[in-house]
Order: structure tokens, then C-alpha cells, then sequence
């Protein structure tokens, strides 16, 4: 029995001493408060979603944390869906998303009040493997009819009507999407919904689509990078760093003033400054104006509320935020993403500064 | 005086005893009451989908989460389609591998036979997803163009071994679930042989039996209870993988075709594959494909340990 009393007691001890170790933790941190990058944190700040941005996510908090070393922050992926729940849900502290919510469902959010800040656009690439065909040229009626899978072989005449000149097999097409719901599914399906004025396409857009039977899924932009690179005749979407990274054939494609674009970051560039921004800062940027604008380029958001009850969180949360939109911007073109045109970052840093903390 | 020590001792072995067994107890009612709250939430959760869809989520296989529709036709014939390809190939090598290390191997080589075959049987099922993926599925597409050019013709096999074979389909899940159940029926149904009598076998090399008329005649006869439970099993087994699964069975929607080489998706594939972005009616969707497959698999385990603990009563019974 005493011993039993002498293992309780200290186990007490020890978690009264622990609660006041946090505390003085707490105590120090308020006192280190003020702007100067030193006495910043030690705090962690997490935030989940969208996998189109994690490279961006990577790479800017790898640099950031150079220069703030107290601020740790996690980022944890899982997808534009998972990151707008997550925040909602409050269980992190920030999401990102390549959708803005639906309506209904904005208004719910935990925390109340909350930005939409830009972080980037990026290109998604038409990507596929036919031999022999190494520069291809497709409208957004031809991807329609391909991936609803209305055209089947690479010889038909509506590729060829694309491609004059050029020698097309009569290779079975495979049509590769993704199996897992994604933002990447809705901004390709977006493209084709709008650009076709939904007539070519009956699919709709969303973050899952109802692809025909004879089509194959793959997990991830990696995954149905893998399928493209592996079959003879396939045909995909992928973003631009992973058809780059696996070294994929990628088409040109009609634009909104009928020039044939290939995807890359200039392009993705050019996009940006062909987009209509709301007040909200969202926007849509398929299809996007502009000579050289590759229309099928995806934004990417963050979500960030605007009253922030923790005081050293909430500093360093704005540290990161203004990092992205404004020194991070620079790390872009590396990681083949585009930056955002100069009047949104703008935007962008105005629209942080709203944050009030507590 | 003499009755107060023992009154005493019976004391407290009396709270020990209601003590371990209140434990014992408890433990037991947990596994039940976990395996009852799962399917109770499950079947909640999963209620605004049966209610909307009624019994067309058996029957149809239109699976469109933002019209509303789910079908989930395609994903059970996908699960049943794959899983029976799986034993087709898995059930004569895993007999032959059980038969090989009882009656036939030395026993120098039994050791380490069975010591791999129980390795291969923990090899986390994402390696063999991963490996069927990236190692064989491309080149196996061309066996299968192979085997189509030569069986494309004959009625039936025609079908079944269609055209335009894909390297992610039912065919390649079916021979990456095969290789994971192989080790789990192999064992079971080596254990089962080797419960046969030793005069039953003597008796059939006594009547001039070769091996082969003393397996069929002895061995498959005792042991055939203990073999089809072991298959069920494994047929448990196939039917519930989902990484391995999700991996290489191509995940097309709505494919319902009985050509291997075609792409299709399993029940358990598409919910690893969806549930990240799904919205709730989505996950309703899903967790009604889940709650197939809990009863599904359910029966399909209830009936093996039926098969084999009867089997198992009856091979100790012959044995005394």
C-alpha cells in the first residue's frame, strides 16, 4: 500500500512540476514578444492539404525556417479536401486548397473569418506516350473526346485535324486519370467545361469524375505518371513537376485566343495575368485571356483565419503567410510552379495584414 | 478455531479467482463489443446512402458521387472477380507446396521452406502492391497480348482472356493477392495433412499404393475439410486487401466484364482510393461499400472456422 502511495505521490509531483515547466515555456514566450526575428516562438504552426502545392510548401518552409528558427512549421499533405476539413475542423492552424469551399459550406468554418491567400499557379500538363510522335497539338474538343473516351485510336481525324503534318500511329489510346478525388481532376475538368461551353464535355467538373469503364486510374500525379510513362498510347493529366520528373511528352494547347501553348512556367505566368480576381481573392484561371497564356493552369490557395487568439502563434503564422507571397515567390520557377502576377501578390500582402491577433 | 484459517485463505483466492476472471471476461466481451460498435456506426453512417439508393446499390453500377448515384455493382464484382482469381492460382501451388514439404521434402529442406513461406506471409501487403505496380505490370502486359493472340479465338476462353489486355487489371490484382494468401493456405492445409493418421498412409503403401495413390486415396480424403476451410480463409483474406489491390487493379469505374486483362476496381481499393477528398454523402457512399465487405467477409470466416474446426474435431477423433 505505501509503496503503492509513494509511486502516486510522485507521479503528482512530477506532473505538477511538468505543468509548471509549460507554463514559465509559456511565460518566456510572452516576454520574448516584439518583431525582432530572435525572440520569435519557439512555436509550431501545422497545416494540411493540397498535394499540388506540397513541393512549394517544401521548399519555402525549408527556407523560411533559415531565417526564423524558432518557428517550426509542419506541413502534412493529404489533399485539397483534407486541407479545407482540417481547417474548418480547426485541427490545424492553416490549409491550403486548389478549390476555394463551396458556399454553403464557407460559412461554416470553426474559426470564423478567414483569407484566401494565392500562392501560386501551376501548369497541368496533357502528358503521353505515342512513339514517333514527339510535338502534339490538341484543342480542348479533342481532350474532351479522348478522355470521354469517344475517340480510341491516336489516328483519328480530329487529332490529325490538330496536328497537320505529322504522322499519327493507329495505336489504341489508354486514357489515364487519377482514382483519388483531387484538385488537380477538378481544375482539368473545369478547363474542358469551360472552354468547350460544356458542349464537347458531359462530364462536369469535380474533384471526381465519371470516367468511362474502359479508362484507368492512378494515385496521385505520380501515379498516373507512371501509367503514361509505362503504356504505349496512353494519354493523362499530370502536373508540370511530375511530367517533368518522369520525363513525359506533354501536348500543346489551344488557348482561349486560339494559340497552341506548351505548359510551362512562363506560360502558367502569362495565365496569371489573364485571370479576373475577386474581392475574396479567388479566382478562376483555366482558360485564362492572353496570346500566351497556357489555359489549363491551376491556382493554389491558403487559408488562414483572420482573428488569431494565440498571440506567438498568430506572429508567427503572419511570418509565414507574408514569406510565401513575397521572398517565397522567388523559389517557384525552380520547383517549375509559376509565381503570381505582381498586382495579386500585392493583393496578397494587403490582405494579410487584416489579421488581427489577439 | 481450525475453520478460521481456511475461511480466510478461501477469502482471498475467492477475489483472486472473480478478479481474473471479471478480466478474462471483460477482454472477451471488448472483441465483441468493438466488433458490434463498428458495424452499428458503420451501418449509421452508411444509412443515408442504403436509403436513398435502396437495394439499386446492389444492382446497379453507376457510381457517380456528384450526381448523387452510387451503384456499387462494379466494386463487388471486382472484389468477387479478383478474389476467385487469386484462389484459382493460389489453391494448386499452395497443395502442392503443402504436399511437397509433408510427404515429399527432406527434412533438411523442410525446415527452411516452411520458415520462408511464414515470411512471406508478414511481408507488409504495400511491397507486393508496390512491386506489382513497378515491376510487373508493364511487362506482363505483353504475356497477356500473348496468351490473348493464342486463346483470342476459342469461344469463352476468348472472353475471358479478351483483347486489349491493360497492365493494371483484374488479372495482375488477382496474381499479387495469390502470391500474399499462398503462405496463409499453405500452412494451414500443411498443418491439416500432417494430422493424418500414420497407419492410414501405411495402409494404402501396404495395399501397393504409389505416393500419389496414397495422397489421394489417405491424405485428400482426411484432410479435405481442413483444406477448404484453409481456402476460405485465404479467400477472406483476398477479398479484404486493399493497398496491394488499390495498386494494380487499374481503378476504372463501373467496369463490369469478365476479361481479366480489363481494368476494374475492388471494394476496398476504391475507399482507400476516394475517401481523402470525399464530401459526406461521398463517404456514406463508401462506408455502404465497407459495410458489404465487413459481411461479406464475416460469413466468409464464419463458415471457414466452422469448415476447419470441424475437420480438426474429426482428424482427432480418427486419430484415437
Amino acid at each position: 500500500m505505501k509503496t503503492w502511495m509513494l509511486v502516486g505521490s510522485l507521479a503528482v509531483t512530477s506532473l505538477v512540476t511538468s505543468c509548471k515547466k509549460s507554463e514559465d515555456g509559456n511565460n518566456a514566450a510572452k516576454i520574448k514578444e516584439g518583431g525582432d526575428k530572435a525572440k520569435e516562438g519557439p512555436v509550431t504552426v501545422n497545416g494540411s492539404g493540397s498535394t499540388f502545392q506540397k513541393p512549394f510548401q517544401e521548399v519555402a518552409i525549408d527556407s523560411f525556417s533559415k531565417d526564423h528558427p524558432n518557428i517550426k512549421v509542419n506541413y502534412g499533405g493529404g489533399g485539397s479536401g483534407k486541407g479545407r476539413q482540417d481547417f474548418s475542423d480547426q485541427v490545424t492552424d492553416y490549409g491550403c486548397s486548389d478549390a476555394p469551399y463551396k458556399d454553403d459550406v464557407e460559412k461554416k468554418t470553426k474559426g470564423g473569418e478567414f483569407l484566401y491567400v494565392p500562392v501560386l499557379l501551376g501548369a497541368i500538363t496533357v502528358s503521353y506516350n505515342v512513339d514517333g510522335v514527339d510535338k502534339l497539338q490538341l484543342s480542348a474538343e479533342t481532350i474532351a473526346k479522348i478522355f470521354q473516351r469517344e475517340i480510341k485510336k491516336w489516328n483519328d481525324p480530329a487529332i490529325a485535324a490538330d496536328n497537320p503534318g505529322v504522322k499519327l500511329p493507329a495505336t489504341d489510346i489508354t486514357v489515364a486519370h487519377r482514382s483519388d478525388g483531387s484538385g488537380t481532376t477538378e481544375q482539368f475538368t473545369k478547363f474542358l467545361d469551360i472552354s468547350t461551353n460544356s458542349t464537347a464535355w458531359h462530364l462536369k467538373s469535380g474533384s471526381t469524375v465519371e470516367w468511362a469503364p474502359d479508362t484507368q486510374g492512378g494515385n496521385g500525379n505520380s501515379g498516373v505518371a507512371q501509367i503514361v510513362k509505362s503504356t504505349p498510347g496512353a494519354i493523362g493529366y499530370v502536373d508540370l513537376p511530375d511530367a517533368k520528373a518522369s520525363s513525359l511528352k506533354f501536348a500543346a494547347v489551344k488557348n482561349a485566343a486560339g494559340k497552341y501553348i506548351a505548359p510551362s512556367t512562363e506560360s502558367a505566368q502569362a495565365a496569371g495575368d489573364g485571370i479576373e480576381v475577386k474581392d475574396n481573392l479567388t479566382f478562376v484561371s483555366v482558360n485564362a485571356k492572353g496570346d500566351a497564356s497556357y489555359p489549363i493552369t491551376a491556382p493554389s490557395w491558403c487559408m488562414l483565419y483572420v482573428k488569431q487568439t494565440d498571440k506567438t502563434k498568430g506572429e508567427a503564422l503572419k511570418a509565414y503567410f507574408k514569406y510565401m507571397v513575397t521572398d517565397g515567390q522567388k523559389l517557384i520557377p525552380s520547383i517549375d510552379f509559376a509565381p503570381l502576377p505582381k498586382s495579386l501578390q500585392d493583393k496578397a500582402i494587403a490582405s494579410i495584414d487584416k489579421i488581427q491577433i489577439q | 478455531m481450525a475453520e478460521t484459517p481456511h475461511v480466510d485463505l478461501s477469502g482471498s483466492r475467492d477475489t483472486a479467482d472473480r478478479a481474473f476472471n471479471g478480466l478474462v471476461i471483460a477482454a472477451a466481451t471488448l472483441v465483441l463489443l468493438i466488433l458490434g460498435m463498428i458495424a452499428v456506426t458503420m451501418t449509421q453512417r452508411a444509412s443515408s446512402v442504403f436509403g436513398k439508393m435502396g437495394f439499386e446499390f446492389f444492382t446497379s453500377k453507376r457510381w457517380a458521387p456528384p450526381d448523387g448515384q452510387f451503384g456499387g455493382l462494379s466494386f463487388i464484382w471486382g472484389t468477387v472477380y479478383t478474389s476467385a482469381i487469386a484462389i484459382a492460382i493460389a489453391v494448386p501451388v499452395s497443395l502442392s507446396v503443402a504436399l511437397f514439404i509433408t510427404q515429399i521434402a527432406p527434412r533438411r529442406l523442410k525446415m527452411p521452406l516452411v520458415y520462408v513461406l511464414d515470411l512471406l506471409a508478414v511481408v507488409p501487403s504495400v511491397v507486393f502492391g508496390l512491386w506489382g505496380v513497378l515491376v510487373l505490370a508493364q511487362p506482363i502486359q505483353v504475356v497477356y497480348t500473348h496468351i490473348h493472340n493464342v486463346v483470342g479465338g476459342i469461344p469463352i476462353l476468348g472472353s475471358i482472356f479478351g483483347d486489349t489486355p491493360q497492365g493494371r487489371s483484374f488479372m495482375t490484382a488477382g496474381i499479387i493477392l495469390a502470391i500474399m494468401i499462398t503462405p496463409i493456405i499453405t500452412s494451414l492445409a500443411r498443418e491439416v495433412i500432417e494430422t493424418t493418421p500414420t497407419p492410414e498412409k501405411e495402409a494404402a503403401y501396404a495395399l501397393g499404393a504409389t505416393r500419389w495413390e496414397m495422397i489421394r486415396g489417405s491424405i485428400i480424403p482426411h484432410s479435405k475439410g481442413g483444406i477448404v476451410g484453409a481456402v476460405m480463409l485465404g479467400l477472406g483474406r483476398a477479398m479484404g486487401e486493399t493497398i496491394a489491390a488499390a495498386l494494380v487493379i487499374g481503378a476504372s469505374v463501373g467496369q463490369i466484364s469478365i476479361n481479366v486483362f480489363s481494368s476494374g476496381n475492388s471494394m476496398p481499393a476504391v475507399i482507400a482510393n476516394e475517401w481523402g477528398e470525399a464530401d459526406d454523402m461521398h463517404k456514406s457512399g463508401l462506408i455502404a461499400l465497407a459495410v458489404v465487405l465487413f459481411v461479406i467477409t464475416i460469413v466468409v470466416n464464419v463458415i471457414a472456422s466452422a469448415i476447419v474446426r470441424r475437420s480438426m474435431a474429426r482428424s482427432r477423433g480418427a486419430r484415437t
